[in-house]
């Protein structure tokens, strides 16, 4: 964990020097330098930070939902702690991924919000972790709690196909890869990014998601240490 | 007992149980009929666009589902029925018997909210009865099938009636806009090929929704 924990600053750190600091040009001629990408400009930096965070928000309901699947399988509570440490983590990522988005769409697209279908889709995530969380509070044993959450967070887990392949088709949207872009409509977006650009990109989702792993196992052992307390004081 | 004649007894258990108080019948139509006339306040004499009264029908459809299609289990939690009905049937048996209630109540439902769509407001016109029939018969079952293992779910919560639209919300969204679009072709009066892919969607949305509650619904059901 150590090693993740240092390796995951260390990805961070140099995606935000590099990200920031290589200056973007017309024509690159070097390894250190962007290009200009016509209609992003200097915005187009925010893909470092944005789509990663957008990335773990996905990962920490996948989390969520396979520690659920595990916790259905052998009823062992502690997979149940693990299950909503990973959905507490993925809804701040994802208020995250919102909130970036949508500063990024009032700087290019003219406003924070257009009902584009990726933008949709972020914003049912957000509604399903909310959904999760109220359900939560609403029921009282752990172990009721931790049976109904996890299949409900399967049941929302169902309808993602629909959001991932079906609706970017059927709705026109604004990100790459809608319907009517002209590099044509693919269910993940295509990467139109010089090699310099590329390494740093994979290099911010490969930070973030190391740091949503140690941060997933630092609340997982706080979560355990309230639980075995909670049981010495009844 | 075999399976279906034992899914046919719970079914007609809950249809005798609900012609005795008719609670979930009165309830539902009262509500459509509220929002329909509040929708009727809100815009007086306007001439409203196909898209938005094809958006507002399913928006009256939903809310009106989301007031009374959880009872059927909270029903059972509240007479504290529950036990009963785990000790004589299988989950699926219970699972199913519930669902085909539901579907009959969601397809009684939207053809009230349609008739009185179709009465009280002049620009809603069925140009394509084929697809507005064949949308609101996917609809309705693609409703009822997210609905029941959310009631199911929501009849442990403590906050049932408040807890119930949010939880099924985010499930019914891809079905809602869907609907909402294939029901805007209804009205345009488009081709009945133009509106295939929203049906596949439906169809597989359906089946998507009942095989996974059907996995699901031991966990839900046995304590």
């Amino acid at each position: 964990m150590r090693l993740i924990k240092y390796l995951s600053i260390a990805c961070i750190t140099f995606v935000i020097i590099a990200g920031i600091a290589i200056p973007m040009v017309p024509q690159p001629q070097s390894w250190l330098e962007f290009p200009i990408i016509p209609g992003l400009e200097e915005k187009a930096r925010n893909i470092f930070f944005h789509v990663p965070v957008a990335w773990v928000s996905v990962l920490g309901f996948l989390f969520a939902l396979y520690y659920g699947f595990r916790y259905l399988r052998t009823k062992d509570l502690d997979y149940d702690m693990k299950s909503v440490s990973s959905a507490g983590l993925g809804m701040m990522f994802c208020i995250l991924a919102t909130v970036t988005g949508s500063l990024w769409a009032k700087f290019n697209w003219g406003s924070f919000w257009n009902w584009d279908p990726r933008e949709t889709s972020i914003f049912i995530l957000l509604l399903i972790y909310g959904a999760y969380f109220a359900l939560r509070s609403a029921l009282g044993s752990d172990e009721v709690r931790a049976r109904l959450s996890a299949v409900y967070s399967i049941l929302a887990g169902l309808t993602a196909p629909f959001f991932i392949f079906i609706m970017p088709r059927i709705v026109g949207g604004l990100h790459p890869g809608a319907k009517g872009d002209t590099a044509g409509s693919t269910p993940v977006a295509q990467l139109h990014m010089p090699p310099n650009m590329r390494v740093v990109f994979f290099i911010g989702i490969i930070g973030f998601s190391l740091l949503f792993v140690w941060l997933l196992n630092v609340r997982v052992r706080a979560a355990r240490l309230e639980y075995q307390l909670s049981k010495k004081e009844n | 007992m075999n399976f279906i004649s034992s899914i046919l007894a719970i079914v007609s258990k809950d249809v005798r149980s609900e012609m005795r108080t008719r609670y979930a019948m009165n309830a539902l139509l009262m509500f459509v009929i509220t929002s329909v006339a509040t929708i009727l306040f809100a815009l007086r004499e306007d001439e409203v666009s196909t898209e938005v009264l094809s958006g507002m029908f399913w928006v009256v459809v939903f809310f009106a589902a989301m007031s009374g299609l959880s009872r059927i289990f909270v029903s059972e939690e509240e007479r504290g029925t529950t036990m009963t009905l785990q000790l004589v049937a299988s989950p699926s048996v219970v699972y199913f018997g519930k669902l085909i209630f539901n579907c009959g109540l969601t397809l009684i439902l939207s053809s009230a909210v349609t008739i009185l769509y179709v009465a009280v407001f002049p620009t809603f016109m069925i140009k394509a009865i084929t697809i507005f029939t064949l949308t609101i018969f996917l609809g309705s079952l693609g409703f009822a099938s997210a609905a029941t293992i959310i009631a199911a779910i929501i009849a442990k919560a403590n906050s049932k009636g408040t807890l119930y639209p949010v939880l099924s919300f985010p499930i019914l969204i891809p079905l809602l806009m869907t609907v909402m679009k294939a029901t805007a072709r209804a009205l345009d009066g488009e081709m009945f090929t133009a509106a295939l892919g929203e049906f596949q969607i439906l169809v597989s949305y359906l089946m998507i929704m009942i095989a996974g509650s059907y996995l699901l619904f031991d966990y839900v059901w046995k304590e």
